[in-house]
């Protein structure tokens, strides 16, 4: 009797826990935008019931529950979803610890290049048991940055700065690609070089003088806030004029892209990537 | 013996000639490093530059990289690191002074929490505003500043006749606490990338980018400093007791609002150009006085020119260390700065 109820407690445990629970049908949570993007591009968005502080892509996420971010996940609410699957970010040990206790499978993300991001939403296809529409986004994103490198493969590749993070209508505080990470690999497939190839970071915050040195022939900036007024775009752009000893400066060849698909690593790359070859080579396309 | 950390020491008296003769040697010896340090600055750095090339007026500017380098990069980074030193060096040895605490800095009354918290509005609500061409963070931060301040000064005038340098204290240091956590509140619901930025500005940053962030705090700093030069016999008078300094024909009061008036101002004014850029603010004087003695007619002008040529020197490091990138000069400052003024401690005892 007593034999018997241990077993079936084990079997009740275990069976979650092998991920029979989430497949095909089991209930998702994602706090990590580039991935519950993938999510709903895979065709598993109508499974996605809680999402992050800082998912707003696709439209569909404004009517999931929120359940917090990187710094401030909230497990209550989490748990609460009764999820079969919840995807957060590989730093989150204790979050992973706490689900993992409460046999709940965790598929963990780490941030890295373009590569591994294709990788991730083959990974999140095999786990969300749509294996085939996975590799069909992956692979649709490879085609299109096979075309780019094509289009863009015979020309000159421009030396570029590109710049993610600054303090608005001044030079300070400027934060670069260096010569790894998604950003750098979108930079180098949309066919330009990278002028911080060389340092092995993702983001390196920049001096004048070293932007100065570098020289860049293009500056392509990206700015999540897709809500820039033309005059404010303007304006930021002719920041950069307090500079003019630079090519790009000189040259008229500042580019500001606006949206988030340029800073998250989800299925919209390679329209991101699309983006910047447009501004590096113009009459490519 | 009590001297250094407990309490400030006591000014030994001098006769009139022979401190003549040491503040104007101090002045001298003290100018001369910070000028030093102004002229040395912009010709080190990541990327040789040929001076020739600099002073060429036969290339035009725009396409004179050397002299882009030179006169955008490197030279109002010494200028601004020079004003920031000389301020914040002296703030810290007038409030160190008028409050009778050697643990003051020109942070301690609230004024950097007050500066830090207009900047992260500013950062986080996304506000692009410019004032006269000036950015909006310099801005906000001068007025979470004086917001500061003027909170501060108004409940230590509020009791009772006079200005109680206790609730002064106390209230700065709330204030300090509370800003804090409204800081940490406003950057816990802002967007990472924001949070990151606001966090870099609470590290200190003098690649102002060119000579229009310094002369605007020019004047508040120039208008400090005329109030400093007016304060070093009262303050001395004050670091007996306030009854003391009143028996000696101070008017207690007035020193000490000027003091500390003048000394919020020229922080606020710092702050905006280069952030909370820490331990200036109490290292310079303490060290000063290891050095010259606690007279205020040397410590003051000694710190304010020891504080510029030591900041100057730090941002060198911090442009140049890690070269492309750039290392946040408050760190610099307190690393390099703590150790040096720990052996300075033990050696002298």
């Amino acid at each position: 009797m007593g034999a018997r109820l241990v077993l079936a407690a084990c079997v009740v445990l275990v069976i979650p826990a092998l991920g029979f629970g989430h497949h095909g049908s089991g209930r998702i949570v994602s706090i990590v935008p580039a991935l519950t993007e993938a999510l709903f591009a895979i065709g598993v968005g109508p499974r996605v019931v809680g999402v992050g502080s800082f998912d707003t892509n696709p439209a569909e996420v404004a009517t999931r529950a929120r359940v917090g971010g990187l710094l401030d996940p909230n497990m209550e609410r989490i748990f609460a979803l009764r999820p079969d699957l919840v995807i957060l970010y590989g730093s989150q040990r204790d979050q992973i610890e706490q689900l993992t206790r409460a046999r709940i499978d965790v598929f963990s993300y780490t941030h890295g290049g373009l590569v591994d991001t294709l990788g991730v939403i083959r990974q999140l296809g095999v786990v969300t048991g749509h294996a085939a529409d996975a590799e069909r986004v992956a692979s649709a994103i490879e085609k299109q940055l096979a075309d780019l490198r094509a289009r863009t493969g015979g020309r000159k590749r421009p030396r570029v700065l590109l710049v993610f993070g600054r303090e608005p209508r001044s030079l300070r505080n400027i934060y670069a690609s260096g010569g790894i990470g998604f950003l750098h690999d979108m930079l180098e497939a949309a066919g330009g070089d990278n002028v911080f190839n060389d340092v092995p970071r993702e983001s390196v915050q920049l001096t004048s003088e070293a932007i100065l040195t570098a020289a860049p022939d293009v500056i392509v900036e990206l700015t999540y806030d897709d809500r820039m007024t033309q005059d404010n775009q303007a304006v930021e752009i002719a920041v950069w004029n307090r500079l003019p000893a630079i090519p790009a400066v000189r040259n008229g060849l500042v580019h500001l892209l606006l949206g988030n698909q340029f800073i998250v690593p989800g299925p919209r790359l390679a329209e991101a990537t699309t983006a910047i070859a447009r501004a590096l080579h113009p009459d490519a396309f | 013996m009590t001297e250094g950390v407990s309490t400030l020491p006591a000014v030994v008296a001098l006769t009139a000639s022979d401190l003549r003769r040491r503040v104007w040697l101090a002045q001298l010896g003290f100018g001369a490093l910070a000028v030093l340090a102004c002229v040395t600055a912009p010709l080190v750095g990541p990327t040789p530059i040929s001076l020739r090339q600099v002073f060429d007026s036969a290339i035009p500017f725009a396409e004179n990289v050397d002299a882009q380098i030179f006169f955008i990069a490197r030279l109002p980074r010494a200028l601004a690191g020079a004003l920031v030193g000389a301020s914040l060096a002296a703030a810290g040895v007038v409030l160190q002074a008028m409050l009778r605490n050697p643990l003051a800095t020109p942070f301690t009354l609230g004024v950097s929490a007050g500066a830090s918290l207009g900047a992260m509005l500013v950062i986080t609500l996304g506000l692009p505003l410019s004032l006269l061409g000036v950015p909006a963070v310099p801005i906000a931060s001068f007025v979470g500043a004086l917001v500061a301040v003027a909170i501060v000064y108004g409940l230590a005038t509020m009791q009772r006749q006079g200005l109680s340098t206790n609730v002064l204290l106390l209230a700065g240091v709330t204030l300090n606490s509370l800003f804090s956590a409204i800081i940490l509140f406003v950057q816990y619901l802002a967007e990472p990338s924001q949070t990151l930025q606001a966090v870099r500005w609470v590290m200190g940053d003098l690649d102002v980018g060119g000579y229009r962030p310094i002369l605007s705090a020019l004047p508040l700093i120039g208008f400090a400093f005329v109030a400093f030069a007016r304060l070093p016999r009262a303050l001395n008078l004050l670091t007996l007791g306030s009854d003391s300094a009143a028996a000696r024909g101070v008017d207690v009061l007035r020193t000490q609002r000027v003091a500390f008036l003048s000394a919020s101002l020229a922080t606020g004014a710092a702050v905006a150009v280069g952030g909370p850029i820490g331990f200036i603010g109490i290292i310079i004087p303490h060290l000063v006085r290891l050095l010259v003695g606690s007279d205020h007619r040397l410590v003051l002008p000694a710190s304010a020119c020891l504080g510029a040529a030591f900041l100057v020197v730090c941002d060198v490091a911090a442009r140049t260390l890690l070269s492309p990138m750039e290392l946040p000069v408050g760190v610099i400052t307190a690393m390099l700065g703590g150790p040096f003024f720990l052996w300075l401690l033990v050696r002298n005892r």
